[in-house]
C-alpha cells in the first residue's frame, strides 16, 4: 500500500509538471495579453502606456525565461503573483477557497446523497410509477442546461417567490456576525446549491440504477435469492455494494472539481468562488492568476483520484491497489 | 480675467437652483446606496486606472480640480474659482481651504504640481498627451494657487480636469515611489467625499463618508456598496428583488432597461453621459481592398437602416449619428451630407465601386448580445445590397489584439468623446495616431493630410475661429467616411426614484456622489 501511494505520489508530481507546461503553453496561444486587455479597458492608450504594463507584468522578457520563472515558482509552491490585482496568486484563490468548497461541497453531498438514494430507490422499483418518475426527472435536469435552470430558480425562488435571496454569498451591508451570518449565508448558498447539485443528482442517479439493474442480474444475485436472503438485504449488501463502484468514480471525477469551482453557477448567481476567479481571470488575460487556479484544481484532480482508488479497495476488497 | 470665474459662480449656483427648484426638499442625510458596477475592476488607484468600473467607484474617492455641468461648463470642484488670461495661455486655480487627504494631511498646491506634471504625465495615456504637447509649465504660486501656461492657446484646457482624466493624486505617498507597485493602491487616499473602507474581491467595494470633506455638509449618503454580480440577466433580477438601487448604464442589456422602466419606483434617466458621449461606429479598414473605395464606404452607409438599429437594437435609445463629433459635443455642425437608408442607391455605388463579391470579415465586439444582434442586423443590410459578409466572434482581449494590430476588415467601435473634439474626436482620424498597438488610434488607417491640418489647427486656434475649422473638417469627413457613424449612444441609468440627485453633472454616476440622498 505505501509503495503504491509513493509510486502514484511520484507519478502525480511528474503529471503536475507537464500540466503545468502545457498549461502555460496553452494560455499564451490565445490572443492578446494582460497589457492589451487593460489598455483596452482604459477607453484610451498609448503604445507608452501598454509598453509600462508590459514591462511591469514581466512580459518584454523571452517566453522560456517566463516559462523558467513560472516552473521555478511552482517547485518552490510559489504560485506567482497577479499584477492586474496587484496581490500574490495564492493570497487570491485562498480568498474564494471557503465560498467555493461551501458551494461545491454542499452540492457534491446533496448530489452524492440524493443521486444514490433516488438511484437504488428507481431501480428496485423497475417499471413502477415512481421509478418513471425518478428517471423522467433525472434525465430532465441531466439534460436542462445549467444556466437555463439557474436564470430560471431565480426568477421562480427569488423574483416570483420571494424564498431566497437571487445572488451573492451574504446580505451585503447587514453586518451581521455569528450565527445570524451563518444562516444568512446557507439562505444565500440554497439556490446555487441546489441548481449545481441536481445536474449531479440527476447524475449519478442515471449511473447508480444502470448498475443496480446491471448487478440484481447478476449470479451471484439469484444464488442469494435462491438461498432464501431478504430481498431489503439482497438489494443491501450484494446489489448495492457492487453497483457503487462507478458512482465512487463519478464521485472522484467532481470531487476533483471541487477547487475548481463552478464556472457557470458562481457567475449566475455572483457567488465569489474560484470559478469566476478563473473565467474572468481568462478574460482579462491573468496568466498568472489563470495558471495558479488551473494548477490547483489539476492538483486536486490528481489527488482525488489517488483516494478514489483507495475507496474502490474499501468497497471491494477484491480490487489490488498496486495493480 | 474675472468673468471665468463668475461665469463659473453662475453656472454653480444655477445648477443648485434647477436642483432645488424642481422639487423644494431639502436633502436627507445618511443612508447606504447599493450601486451595481460591472465588471469588477482591476484596481481603484484612478490615476493609475480609468476604465468605466474604476472611475464610477474611485471618482468618489479621488477628485480633479474641475466638475462639468450638463452643457460642460466647468464647476468648481478641488479647484475653488480659477482665471484665464487674455491670451488664453495662462490658467490660474485657487484651491479650496481646508481640503485635507483621506489620512489627514492637507492637500496643497504641491500635490497638484506633483499630479499633473509628474505623476500622470509618466502613467496617464490621455493626460500626457495635452501635458507633452500643450503645457509648458505648471507652478506652484502658493500653498493653495496654482499656475499652468500653455504654449499655445489650447481650446479643450479647461475640459482637461474631469475626475479620471486628471485626478489629483497624494504626493505625500507616491513622490518617489513605484508608482504601480505602491502597496497602498490596495487602500487608496484621495480627498473626495467616501472613503474605501472595504473591498471584498468578487462580491463588493464599501465605501464610507469622509466626515472631514471639504464641501461642508456633503456628502449625505453614510455608505456605498459596489455590487459586481458577474451575469446581467442576474443584475436586472438584483435590481426587481430589491438587492440593489442603482443599475449603472451598460449594467444591464438594453432590451431589459425598456422592462425595468416600468416598475414601480424606478426612475430612468439618459442624462450624465455628456461629456463622454459615447459614439458606435463602423471601422472600415481602408487598407483592405475595396474598402479604401470612397464609393464604396457610401454604398455600406446608405445599405445600413441605421433607424432599425436605434429603435430595434438599441430599444430606441440614442440618436442616429450625423458624423464624427456628436451632437453634445462642442463644435458639432448639422451642415453635412446626410446618409438616408437607400438600398437602391447602395446598390449602384456597390457597382460603381467595382466590387467583385468577395466576402468581407466583420469582426464582432464581444460587448453583450446587442452588440451580436447589431452585427447581424448589418450583415442583413449588407447582403440585400450584393456586400458579403461573415461575422467574426472573438472575446475582449482577442478583439483587442485584432483591432490595434489592423487585423480586420470591418469591426464596430464605440470611443467617448471627452467633451471636445481635440480630445475624444481627431485621435480616430489623424496620419499620426496609425499606430500599431493602440485599439484606440486610427486603426481603420484613413490618412488625409487635409484633415490632418484642419485638427492641428483646430486644436489650438483662438475660441472663436475653432467652429469654423471643424465644420469644414466634418464636411470632408462625412463625405469621405473613414467611419461609417451609426449612433450617438445613451447608457441609460435606472435606479429607484428615492435615490434623490443622482445624476447632476456632465459624467452622472461617474462622478462622485456627493450629491446623492435618500428620501
Amino acid at each position: 500500500m505505501i509503495a503504491f501511494l509513493a509510486s502514484r505520489l511520484v507519478k502525480g508530481v511528474v503529471v503536475l509538471l507537464a500540466i503545468a507546461v502545457l498549461n502555460f503553453a496553452l494560455i499564451r496561444a490565445a490572443p492578446g495579453d494582460p497589457a492589451t486587455v487593460m489598455a483596452g479597458e482604459a477607453g484610451a492608450a498609448d503604445a507608452q502606456f501598454v509598453e509600462q504594463l508590459r514591462v511591469r507584468f514581466g512580459l518584454d522578457r523571452p517566453i522560456l525565461e517566463q516559462l523558467g520563472i513560472y516552473l521555478k515558482g511552482i517547485v518552490t509552491l510559489d504560485l506567482g503573483y497577479s499584477y492586474r490585482q496587484n496581490r500574490s496568486v495564492a493570497s487570491l484563490i485562498g480568498d474564494r477557497l471557503p465560498a467555493t468548497l461551501l458551494l461545491t461541497g454542499t452540492a457534491f453531498v446533496i448530489s452524492l446523497a440524493l443521486g444514490t438514494l433516488f438511484g437504488a430507490l428507481a431501480a428496485a422499483r423497475v417499471g413502477r410509477i415512481s421509478d418513471s418518475l425518478i428517471t423522467t426527472g433525472a434525465l430532465l435536469f441531466y439534460a436542462t442546461p445549467l444556466f437555463w435552470v439557474a436564470l430560471m430558480s431565480q426568477i421562480v425562488f427569488s423574483l416570483k417567490l420571494g424564498l431566497v435571496p437571487n445572488v451573492g454569498y451574504e446580505t451585503i451591508g447587514a453586518g451581521y456576525t455569528g450565527l445570524a451570518r451563518v444562516l444568512d449565508i446557507g439562505h444565500h448558498l440554497i439556490l446555487p446549491a441546489v441548481t449545481l447539485g441536481l445536474f449531479f443528482t440527476a447524475l449519478y442517479a442515471r449511473m447508480m440504477r444502470a448498475s443496480m439493474l446491471e448487478v440484481a442480474g447478476a449470479d451471484f444475485v439469484r444464488t442469494a435469492r435462491a438461498k432464501g436472503v431478504a430481498p431489503g438485504s439482497i438489494t443491501r449488501r450484494h446489489v448495492a455494494r457492487n453497483a457503487i463502484l462507478p458512482v465512487v468514480t463519478l464521485a472522484g471525477l467532481q470531487a476533483g472539481q471541487i477547487v475548481g469551482g463552478a464556472i457557470l453557477t458562481e457567475t449566475v448567481f455572483a457567488w465569489p468562488g474560484i470559478g469566476r476567479l478563473m473565467f474572468e481571470a481568462l478574460a482579462q488575460r491573468d496568466y498568472q492568476l489563470l495558471l495558479g487556479v488551473f494548477f490547483c484544481s489539476s492538483a486536486m484532480v490528481v489527488l482525488f483520484n489517488l483516494v478514489t482508488d483507495v475507496i474502490y479497495r474499501l468497497v471491494d476488497p477484491r480490487i489490488e491497489v498496486g495493480a | 480675467m474675472l468673468k471665468s470665474s463668475i461665469l463659473a459662480a453662475v453656472s454653480a449656483a444655477s445648477l443648485l437652483l434647477g436642483a432645488a427648484g424642481a422639487f423644494a426638499q431639502a436633502p436627507k442625510a445618511g443612508g447606504a446606496l447599493q450601486v451595481v458596477v460591472t465588471p469588477e475592476p482591476p484596481g481603484l488607484m484612478l490615476g493609475l486606472t480609468q476604465n468605466g468600473p474604476t472611475q464610477m467607484i474611485a471618482s468618489n474617492i479621488y477628485e480633479s480640480l474641475l466638475r462639468y455641468d450638463e452643457k460642460l461648463n466647468p464647476m468648481p470642484s478641488l479647484a475653488k474659482s480659477w482665471e484665464v488670461s487674455p491670451d488664453q495661455t495662462v490658467y490660474t486655480f485657487k484651491l479650496q481651504d481646508g481640503a485635507t487627504w483621506h489620512d489627514g494631511k492637507p492637500f496643497t498646491a504641491d500635490d497638484v504640481v506633483f499630479s499633473l506634471d509628474v505623476f500622470l504625465r509618466e502613467v496617464h495615456p490621455r493626460w500626457r498627451q495635452i501635458a507633452n504637447n500643450q503645457v509648458k509649465a505648471i507652478e506652484k504660486v502658493d500653498d493653495l494657487t496654482v499656475r499652468i501656461t500653455t504654449k499655445q492657446p489650447f481650446g479643450p484646457f479647461l475640459l482637461s480636469q474631469e475626475a479620471a482624466s486628471a485626478p489629483m493624486v497624494p504626493k505625500h505617498i507616491y513622490a518617489g515611489t513605484d508608482y504601480r507597485a505602491n502597496p497602498m493602491n490596495a487602500t487608496p487616499i484621495g480627498t473626495g467625499p467616501m472613503k474605501f473602507k472595504e473591498w471584498r474581491k468578487g462580491s463588493y467595494v464599501l465605501l464610507a463618508k469622509n466626515e472631514a470633506y471639504w464641501d461642508k455638509g456633503r456628502p449625505y449618503l453614510d455608505e456605498m456598496y459596489f455590487q459586481f454580480i458577474p451575469d446581467a440577466a442576474s443584475r436586472a433580477i438584483a435590481y426587481e428583488t430589491g438587492k440593489v438601487d442603482v443599475l449603472t448604464g451598460g449594467s444591464v442589456e438594453i432590451f431589459d432597461v425598456a422592462r425595468l422602466a416600468k416598475l414601480p419606483n424606478t426612475c430612468v434617466t439618459t442624462k450624465g453621459w455628456e461629456m463622454f458621449s459615447p459614439l458606435a461606429w463602423i471601422t472600415p479598414n481602408v487598407k483592405n481592398g475595396i474598402l479604401g473605395n470612397k464609393q464604396f464606404r457610401q454604398a455600406m452607409m446608405y445599405a445600413i437602416d441605421r433607424d432599425f438599429g436605434k429603435d430595434v437594437i438599441w430599444s430606441g435609445y440614442g440618436k442616429v449619428a450625423t458624423g464624427p463629433i456628436t451632437s453634445k459635443t462642442k463644435f458639432y455642425s448639422a451642415d453635412v451630407p446626410t446618409y438616408k437608408f437607400d438600398p437602391k442607391k447602395a446598390k449602384e455605388l456597390v457597382a460603381a465601386s467595382g466590387y467583385k463579391g468577395e466576402t468581407i470579415r466583420f469582426l464582432g465586439l464581444p460587448y453583450g448580445e446587442t452588440w451580436a444582434r447589431w452585427a447581424e442586423a448589418v450583415k442583413q443590410n449588407f447582403e440585400d445590397v450584393g456586400i458579403k459578409m461573415e461575422i467574426v466572434s472573438t472575446d475582449v482581449p482577442g478583439w483587442t489584439q485584432r483591432v490595434s494590430n489592423f487585423d480586420f476588415d470591418l469591426t464596430f467601435n464605440f470611443l467617448y468623446q471627452y467633451g471636445d473634439p481635440a480630445i475624444g474626436v481627431g485621435r480616430s482620424y489623424v496620419t499620426s495616431n496609425i499606430v500599431k498597438g493602440n485599439p484606440f488610434g486610427n486603426v481603420g488607417q484613413y490618412s488625409n493630410p487635409e484633415v490632418d491640418a484642419l485638427f492641428a489647427e483646430a486644436a489650438i486656434a483662438p475660441a472663436e475661429k475653432r467652429q469654423e475649422l471643424y465644420t469644414k473638417v466634418q464636411k470632408i469627413l462625412v463625405d469621405e467616411l473613414p467611419l461609417l457613424w451609426l449612433l450617438e449612444m445613451d447608457f441609460p441609468t435606472v435606479s429607484r426614484c428615492n435615490v434623490k440627485d443622482l445624476v447632476t453633472t456632465a459624467i452622472g454616476v461617474n462622478d462622485s456622489a456627493k450629491n446623492v440622498w435618500k428620501q
